[in-house]
């Protein structure tokens, strides 16, 4: 079953990141994520940019309304996202508590098992 | 990254808003910032043993706020706080705090915080100072040492403008919309000026380096508080343009490499991309300001893969903007560089020749004329323009790419003419 692996956290805290530090963290995170992706259940990864690029298009009375940003009051923000293979809930939790050990953020991981998913051919 | 290292972290990402409504709650800079580091202290001592808070600011608040008051109640003789495990039992009253508390509160004081360091009655030295100590938290001999001054003259320096704006007096009250926006743009040019204090240096392992970083995390956190403000999303995207040039900037010998000799490769393709994305975003409003245009300007530049590639007509068009909307004659001066590349070097010299009184003592400003001079063959004018530029020059990397310009000009004039 595929699961989509969100993750949650303090923008602000992330953002006051040094580059050393930023660096320590994602090397930790991808070894975290390289055996999974050497046993082929890794799917795509992304970071997000911060929530201030960030643009919302809402139902609006007669047309869509465009916000800028996602919810301004919100705490946590969500800031990346995986997308793994797993044959049980438990391998994905087992997933997310690796990555959560390795975050030194009071970050969530949020797990999400897919109804669809279309890999698709996007890439930049 | 250890325990520490994270607290010292949360802290200093926490601290303009704690600080800020500190300042709102006892109306006095230096009480304010004592109850800060007072519930510092504590969270360096407690957390780490009872892990860090649900919201670690309004812990900070709540903390600082039980420790302000124990203050100055210890002044007047009454009742002590209670001891620091009833203290630190703050899970009740912190999520109480973090729900009234929500970022529309955060706003003004935030607001308000570097509003008082951008006084007016300061010169703009002392309002980058004030800045850095009291919202960023680095310390004396930190900003000191960035300033090359002695730490004694910088913590006077300080002290002196907390009193002159104290004495000026900070209005409490919320801002109306009017001087809200007045406030925000005061800010911004402050923060951009913190920015240009680190982006100058020539060497990036320089104290004042690290500025530039502090002026981009202070602007994010204002876009956080103000997330439909299209200059605050210009302002962003300008200092990430910037930015994303530093590793280009200079070569091994810390000499400066011009924009249009630099390796794009090494330009920072994630600070561009999301320059760009916040630029799409702030020009729907249709509310175009200098930061915007000075932005999509910078952006130009970073979409050409060559510098051969410039759209040097679409960059002509946005300085014309640009003077319109805020004439000034760094402006022209920049305007002038893109006429001589549409132009040739003549135009730009008739451009530039009457601001010769208003930029006599302008680095930049002699830089270009020699080198325009230079284009046209007037060797002897260019030397005299460049040596006025030398002797202007704020870094040594500066006055060395003039010199070494002065060189190419020598060198081309002693060669015989190719046959």
């Amino acid at each position: 079953m595929l699961y989509a692996i969100l993750c949650y956290a303090h923008e602000e805290t992330v953002f006051a990141w040094s580059k050393e530090e930023e660096a320590a963290v994602m090397e930790k995170l991808y070894a975290v994520q390289e055996p999974l992706a050497a046993s082929g259940k890794l799917g795509p990864v992304g970071r997000l940019m911060p929530t201030t690029a960030a643009t919302t298009v809402r139902k609006g009375k007669d047309e869509a309304l465009v916000i800028d940003g996602p919810f301004a009051e919100t705490k946590e923000a969500l800031l990346g996202f995986y997308v793994v293979d797993f044959e049980t809930l438990d391998e994905a939790i087992t997933f997310s508590k690796q990555l959560s050990s390795v975050n030194p953020g009071s970050t969530s991981y949020e797990i999400r098992p897919f109804y669809v998913f279309r890999p698709g051919d996007a890439s930049s | 990254m250890t325990d520490i290292a994270w607290i010292d972290l949360a802290l200093a990402s926490a601290r303009p808003k704690a600080l800020g409504a500190l300042l709102r709650y006892f109306h006095n800079l230096d009480t304010a910032e004592e109850a800060f580091q007072e519930a510092c202290l504590r969270a360096i001592r407690t957390w780490p043993e009872k892990g860090p808070p649900r919201d670690p600011t309004a812990w900070l608040i709540f903390v600082g706020r039980n420790s302000g008051i124990d203050a100055v109640r210890k002044r007047t003789k009454l009742q002590a706080l209670p001891d620091e495990d009833l203290i630190s039992d703050t899970e009740d009253a912190e999520s109480d705090i973090a729900e009234r508390l929500d970022d529309s509160h955060y706003r003004d004081d935030i607001l308000r915080l570097l509003f008082i360091c951008c006084h007016p009655d300061l010169p703009a030295t002392q309002q980058i100072a004030l800045a850095l100590r009291i919202v960023s938290g680095l310390s004396v001999p930190q900003i000191a040492q960035a300033f090359l001054v002695s730490e004694s003259a910088m913590e006077q320096r300080i002290t002196r403008a907390k009193a002159r704006v104290a004495k000026a007096g900070v209005p409490f009250e919320t801002p109306s919309l009017e001087e809200r926006a007045e406030r925000l743009s005061i800010v911004s040019t402050m923060i951009y000026l913190v920015f240009n204090e680190g982006y100058s240096q020539a060497d990036p392992k320089h104290e004042a380096a690290a500025f530039s970083d502090e002026a981009i995390r202070l602007a994010r956190l204002m876009l956080h508080l103000f997330p439909s403000e299209p200059e605050l999303m210009g302002l962003l995207a300008l200092m990430l343009l910037q930015i994303s040039r530093r590793p280009a900037r200079f070569s091994g010998e810390d000499e400066i490499v011009l924009l249009e000799d630099q390796d794009r490769g090494l330009w920072n393709q994630p600070f561009i991309n999301e320059a760009l994305a916040l630029l799409d975003k702030a020009l729907r409003h249709r509310q175009p300001g200098p930061y915007q245009l000075q932005a999509a300007i910078a952006a130009i530049h970073s979409r050409a893969k060559r510098a051969e590639d410039t759209d040097w007509v679409e960059i002509d068009l946005l300085y014309r903007a640009l003077e319109r909307l805020q004439p000034s004659p760094v402006v022209t001066l920049n305007r002038a560089v893109v006429v001589s590349k549409l132009q040739g070097p003549q135009d730009a010299l008739d451009l530039i020749d009457p601001l010769g009184e208003k930029l006599g003592g302008y680095f930049y400003y002699h830089g270009l004329r020699g080198g325009l001079l230079k284009q046209l063959g007037l060797t002897c004018q260019a030397r005299e323009a460049f040596d006025r530029a030398i002797a202007l020059a704020h870094s040594a990397a500066e006055a060395a790419h003039i010199r070494r310009q002065i060189d190419k000009m020598q060198e081309e004039a002693t060669q015989p003419i190719a046959e």
